[in-house]
């Protein structure tokens, strides 16, 4: 059975040796002559001041807490479109099932829209 | 496939269904009109809850099994889903008034309190440990959230946050349980469960013992019995009161109808290692909340002790199983919500804004103040204590007869003596509020929706004393259901 | 048998040991991208059970989304420094929370190891297609509709209570 994932296995060790390789080639191949210039975060510009880990706004929070309800609510589509062809005779079943289970989170997004909670200001 | 669902399916949930549906309504009139909603919406939340008990009258005395046997639609869970209701709408009643002098938005409030109460009734009905444990989060997020309602006291986030911590954690213990069981039996339902412990050996796996502890401590996190407790005081402190007052009466017959239905009636062939378990728990749960409520001068903190200790006395009918211990659950749970939640409705009108006010001291006199809250309060207290002529009294009287039958001598002596010790701190309330006279005497101001949930509230603590037959017939079909 | 033995104890040791980088290291960001390995790990584990679905729903929710809000909280609360103030504040924790869950760990050795393994049957030859979403969706949608359907009112709750709790009112 896992035998059916080797493909994945494989485009995952191509992809770590090549992006692993091409750093490790530049790293071995390529010229180094540093000077303080070059070294400088902005070549050209304004020394940065401080640290940069800013907190985040609260509103990212919340945008990112919706986006994981309604990421969850996306993966019940996956099984269900896969057995909606197959399954003939209970599709007015699953379609209903499928309604209901999308209106109680139409109701949620009604209220999350209505709130505001999508405007960024 | 075939289509799963049939008729019967549709009355095994009608009750969950007016609440959701309420709920939604609720939901959306706050999204379209904040002003309508802010005055509407506990009256509408009202009416579907009042809704919901028509539903219940007439499940009345019925007996169906829903969804392939997810759901159980029996005298037990009608009166546990009826006592929950009971809480959910004295608990609106008391939050009124209450949301607008601490100036919180109302209409979001009633919408997670119909869905957490949506929650109860699954959890009260569940005969599948999938379907127990979904509940049991259900009604778990809403209470965080509505724990944390008053966010702008630091004191409620604090009581939120830890609500939510430990919450999530004793839920993932629970569904670590439930996947042992499952890998032990193979099966989630709890017939399924029952059937496959009838089969020779299979109550020495290790497996099974370990996932049936797992599945007990979660439970026992959502009933507040030693050592899950911790967190009561401190989330039943922080929380806005008439959420305390809800959770405290309407998640613990909850979890309680949950706890009953998985021990004794799906592990009832595992009762020799389960029932010394729980008698420990019992016995420790009564001790530990009576004592530790001695020294409480908060009055929030003692009833939050006082409810550990509640969860104490109904664990002996868990541990007695017998006929009269599972019929005295539900009258326990029925008696208790009145009785506790009028005296937290008592504790929500004495506090003022941004509950300041909850220390014993500011009982002091209240009989001179307003003697109808102070007779309450002391009849509250009575009950609690299982002073006649109250229904405390009565169902202590169901519960001490349960043990007695079930020859749990040990666990009665404990649980008598510490009855006596609880009427310590139950009577001091009364002695305060009616010995010490106050040198200046300012009038309390008593909502109307108040005065009308705490009116119910002694008038149902009265009644099932004096007619607790008129629950006999409920009690008496109990121990006719199966699983 | 064998290769899944050791595909095994490779994601086992990848897993057990992404989790303990996750709680030694000093840099919370550092502390969440190890998740992302130990989520990786884990999901690589779900196939070897040959749950394919949960294990590709593990990398699309875990990996995926929920990462993504870990990342946010890290970042919202900024907590340099406040790390070690709250490590002098827990002195005995600290030292009693790795002994507690090493009784714990020897406990649960000791329940699985007396005789459990005896008990467990030869496992029996999978149905075509077990563990993929059509198997999983039947289930799902036809014996399991009520846990499905309340899903989506615990989905529902969420949501207002993210609102309730981070919305600021206008």
């Amino acid at each position: 059975m896992l035998v059916q994932y080797l493909p994945f296995l494989i485009l995952f060790i191509v992809a770590v040796a090549f992006s692993g390789g091409a750093i490790l080639l530049s790293r071995l191949l390529g010229p180094k002559r540093p000077n303080p210039v070059k070294l400088a975060p902005y070549e050209s510009g304004m020394v940065p001041i401080g640290g940069t880990r800013r907190p985040f706004h609260i509103r990212y929070y919340l945008v990112a807490m919706l986006f994981i309800l309604f990421d969850i609510e996306i993966i019940f589509l996956y099984p269900w479109a896969v057995i909606y062809l197959t399954a003939r005779a209970a599709r007015l079943f699953l379609l209903l099932e499928m309604i209901v289970f999308l209106g109680v989170l139409m109701i949620g997004y009604i209220y999350i829209w209505r709130k505001g909670a999508l405007d960024w200001e | 496939m075939t289509i799963p669902v049939s008729a019967a399916d549709w009355i095994v949930i009608n009750t969950e269904l007016i609440l959701v549906g309420t709920a939604m309504i609720v939901l959306l009139l706050d999204a379209f009109n904040r002003r309508i909603s802010d005055r509407i919406s506990p009256w509408i939340t009202l009416v579907g809850v009042v809704g919901g008990l028509v539903s219940l009258g007439f499940l009345w005395g019925q007996e169906y099994t829903g969804f392939a046997g997810m759901l159980v639609i029996d005298s037990f869970s009608v009166l546990v889903k009826m006592a929950i209701l009971f809480g959910t709408g004295l608990a609106v009643l008391l939050s009124v008034d209450y949301l607008r002098r601490e100036e919180l938005a109302q209409g979001e409030y009633y919408g997670l309190l119909l869905l957490s109460t949506v929650g109860m009734l699954l959890l009260t009905s569940s005969a599948n440990l999938i379907m127990i444990f979904l509940s049991l989060e259900m009604l778990s997020i809403a209470l965080y959230v509505l724990t944390g309602y008053a966010r702008m006291r630091p004191r409620s986030q604090e009581a939120g946050m830890k609500y939510f911590l430990l919450g999530s954690f004793s839920a993932a213990i629970l569904v670590y349980g439930v996947a042992l069981i499952y890998g032990a039996l193979g099966t989630v339902d709890l017939a399924g469960v029952a059937e496959a412990l009838t089969a020779p050996g299979i109550l020495s796996n290790p497996v099974l013992l370990a996932g049936a502890g797992l599945v007990l401590v979660g439970l026992g996190f959502k009933v507040a019995a030693v050592p899950f407790q911790m967190w009561t005081p401190d989330v039943y402190e922080g929380a806005p009161s008439p959420v305390t007052a809800f959770m405290s009466v309407s998640t613990k017959a909850a979890a309680f109808a949950a706890l009953t239905r998985v021990l004794v009636f799906a592990f009832s062939d595992l009762s020799g290692v389960w029932m010394a378990v729980i008698w420990a728990i019992a016995a420790l749960t009564m001790i530990f909340g009576n004592l530790v409520a001695i020294a409480q001068n908060n009055i929030k903190r003692m009833l939050a002790y006082s409810s550990i200790a509640h969860a104490g006395y109904i664990l002996v009918a868990v541990a007695s199983a017998n006929q009269l211990g599972i019929q005295s659950i539900p009258f326990y749970l029925i008696a208790y919500t009145f009785m506790n939640i009028g005296a937290w409705a008592v504790v929500t009108v004495i506090t003022r804004k941004g509950e300041e006010g909850v220390g014993l001291s500011d009982y002091t006199g209240l009989f001179w103040r307003n003697p109808l809250l102070a007779v309450s309060m002391g009849l509250f207290m009575f009950s609690l204590a299982g002073i006649p002529p109250t229904a405390g009294f009565t169902a202590k009287i169901y519960l001490f007869m349960a043990a007695v039958n079930a020859n749990l001598i040990g666990l009665l002596i404990v649980a008598v003596v510490t009855t006596i010790i609880s009427a310590y701190f139950y009577l001091r309330v009364t002695v305060i509020m009616f010995m010490h006279r106050p040198s200046e005497v300012s009038a309390v101001h008593v909502p109307i929706a108040a005065y009308v949930a705490i009116i119910i509230a002694v008038v149902a603590t009265l009644w099932l004393f004096l007619f607790p037959n008129s629950t006999q017939a409920f009690t008496e079909a109990v121990w006719r259901m199966g699983l | 048998m064998i290769a899944e033995l050791v595909i095994f104890i490779i994601l086992g040791i990848v897993a057990v040991s992404s989790a303990f980088a996750v709680i030694l290291s000093k840099n919370p960001v550092y502390a969440v991208l190890f998740l992302v390995i130990n989520f990786f790990a884990l999901a690589m584990l779900y196939l070897v059970l040959s749950a394919q679905f949960v294990a590709f729903i593990q990398i699309l929710v875990y990996a995926g989304a929920i990462m993504v809000l870990f990342l946010f909280v890290v970042m919202l609360l900024n907590l340099t420094g406040a790390i070690e103030s709250l490590q002098d504040k827990l002195p005995a924790q600290r030292w009693l929370a790795p002994a507690l869950g090493m009784v714990l760990l020897v406990e649960i050795a000791v329940v699985f190891l007396s005789g459990f393994f005896a008990q467990v049957p030869e496992a029996s030859e999978l149905p075509e297609g077990f563990g993929t979403s059509a198997p999983v969706g039947m289930l799902l949608f036809s014996r399991y509709v009520l846990p499905f359907e309340v899903t989506s009112a615990v989905l529902l709750i969420a949501m207002v209570g993210s609102i309730v709790l981070a919305k600021r009112r206008p």
